[in-house]
């Protein structure tokens, strides 16, 4: 089994579901509540990568992060590094491509919020920031959780924009999948078997864990 | 400054419902003020305004001299800075919060242990909102407004979430803890009885409008007009013209009959509002007494009421007496009875019978 590429999907994986949470959360809280009319073209923009092919959504990224683009040009200045290619350019991509699996079920825990709540917060003199912080970020918790497994399931599994962005380099953008792929194109299905059935059981009890895990969150305090 | 809460507020709603409120409630003379009218006659959408949680399209409104809201000069303090602890219907408290994380969510520790004291819900610390009662989750939430430091309270239908029962035990209750609270409150109901109950202070609402405000007792006599009377629950009010006017006393048509009673000077379209309990019963149609008003009619049905007995008359009007059970049983009332209604003139208050 290529160890090399599985840890590696684990790493992108977590890294991914972390980036997500730290800005799919304020992003979904602003969807959530904001009172802008244009809202439903960020809404769109978020949902993007659930139509688009990999490869379009890959293809721009590529352009986007390239050395001749305004990114690409600052992270080679910063760093001295390239993103293109790179385990760090894999990350942006990846976290592009799974924003909505993070974002749309957290901003619908948001927006199952018993409004009272937040208004009576607002009552007795707590902020509209710290009202999201202790209010509706913990009575949203098993939409975050949802929100965090999917992006990381999601994230173990691609394939495509991984190849456009990352290409195939042995332990900085070879992933599981494409280590799957490498070994079925040279006809070594025992290796391709072995590996896909370790990525099936893995991904199965991560799910598994995470339905048992809402259920639980949800038994302790019912909504009355 | 003026002891006093000033609301003159103006707002459309999307349904097409129009809000024109005006209320100024002496804060030193009401301790607890009930805003009483109908469902749907805009009384939560006014709670909110108060609250801040909604912005009236113009108006003002005013807190002990502090203004919260000016439309004229684009002032809306939000509801963070009122500090209007506001008790929804179902009392909204936090599910994932202890009974002790509730009160004390705004508020100091120490603070909030000591009003979970006054208000005896002390020994819930530990219980989460969803383990405690309709009456205890009421106490949770007057506790944990009090101790974020709430310069008003505002209550919206606070006992329509409780059953039957221990809404009528838990009003006398609510009023002691609302006077233990020490901050003044408004309280929104569309219950009569409640608003008794509860107030010192009253303001009718009826069709997006106060038709009415001052102390409950003076309210409950004299309605200012037909629309007050029926929604404080003055169950006999009749369309009634003057027929003759002698010093201090004022006779009325209502129907085929006259009736007396003493002259406030009012003129105009009028009606006579009567008080069900104001009404007594007599079988005796001739005898006399001080009474002005005898008025002979039929029985049309007796509906017990707990200790008292509604007896519905014709008159050639409909005329509602509430009368002790005892009476009623001693009299032995029954549907196409003769009896005699005996109304005492100082028991007919005349108002308005539209808006003026």
């Amino acid at each position: 089994m290529d160890w090399q590429a599985i840890w590696l999907s684990v790493r992108l994986a977590f890294s991914t579901t972390a980036i997500l949470l730290l800005v799919g959360v304020p992003l979904a809280g602003w969807l959530a509540f904001s009172p802008r009319r244009w809202r439903f073209l960020v809404e769109a923009a978020v949902a993007l990568p659930l139509v688009l092919p990999p490869t379009v959504l890959g293809f721009y990224v590529l352009l986007a992060i390239g050395p001749r683009s305004p990114v690409g040009a600052l992270y080679a200045r910063l760093t001295g590094g390239m993103l293109p290619f790179s385990f760090q350019g894999l990350l942006i991509a990846s976290a592009l491509y799974s924003l909505p699996f993070a974002v749309q079920p957290v901003s619908g825990a948001f927006q199952s919020v018993d409004r009272k709540l937040i208004e009576a917060s607002w009552c007795l003199g707590v902020s509209r920031f710290a009202t999201f912080r202790r209010v509706v970020v913990p009575l949203a918790r098993p939409g975050i959780s949802t929100g965090a497994i999917l992006s990381f399931a999601h994230t173990m599994g691609e394939f495509g924009v991984v190849l456009m962005v990352g290409g195939n380099i042995s332990g900085v953008t070879r992933t599981v999948s494409i280590s799957i792929y490498d070994q079925v194109q040279a006809l070594r299905y025992d290796a391709a078997l072995e590996t896909s059935l370790f990525l099936l059981g893995f991904s199965f009890v991560v799910l598994a864990l995470t339905y048992a895990l809402q259920k639980r969150i949800r038994s302790t305090w019912p909504m009355n | 400054m003026a002891d006093e809460l000033i609301c003159r507020v103006r707002k459309r709603l999307r349904s097409g419902f129009e809000l024109d409120a005006g209320l100024s409630v002496p804060l030193d003379r009401s301790r607890v003020t009930v805003l009483l009218g109908p469902s749907g006659s805009g009384k939560t959408t006014l709670l909110r305004l108060l609250a801040g949680l909604d912005r009236p399209d113009t108006g003002i409104i005013s807190f002990r001299g502090a203004v919260w809201h000016d439309s004229s000069c684009a002032l809306h303090l939000p509801p963070q800075r009122r500090r209007a602890g506001f008790l929804f219907q179902d009392y909204a408290l936090f599910p994932h919060l202890t009974v002790a994380a509730n009160v004390a969510f705004a508020g100091g520790r120490e603070r909030a242990a000591a009003l979970m004291d006054t208000f005896g819900i002390a020994g819930l610390a530990a219980l989460y909102p969803r383990a405690i009662s309709g009456g205890q989750q009421q106490r949770v939430a007057l506790a944990r407004a009090l101790a974020a430091g709430s310069a008003l309270l505002l209550l919206d239908e606070p006992l329509s979430a409780l059953d039957a029962a221990s809404r009528v035990r838990l009003r006398t209750d609510l009023r002691r803890m609302l006077l233990d609270g020490g901050v003044p409150s408004v309280v929104v109901t569309h219950d009569r009885a409640e608003a008794i109950a509860l107030g010192d202070w009253m303001a009718v609402m009826v069709d997006g409008r106060i038709r009415q405000t001052g102390p409950v007792r003076d309210v409950l006599r004299h309605p200012a007009d037909a629309r007050v009377a029926e929604s404080v629950g003055v169950e006999n009010v009749l369309p009634a013209e003057i027929v003759a006017r002698e010093p201090g006393l004022l006779t009325l048509q209502v129907g085929e009959l006259h009736l007396q009673c003493v002259d406030a000077g009012e003129s105009g379209p009028l009606v006579a509002c009567i008080h069900a309990e104001d009404v007594a019963l007599s079988r005796d149609l001739a005898r006399s007494s001080s009474v002005r008003n005898r008025l002979a009619g039929r029985v049309v049905s007796v509906m017990h009421d707990g200790p008292l007995a509604r007896v519905e008359l014709d008159c050639g009007f409909p005329l509602v007496a509430a009368i002790t059970a005892q009476s009623a049983a001693e009299m032995d009332l029954r549907p196409d009875d003769a009896v005699c209604a005996v109304v005492k003139a100082t028991a007919v208050h005349v108002a308005a019978s539209v808006a003026q």
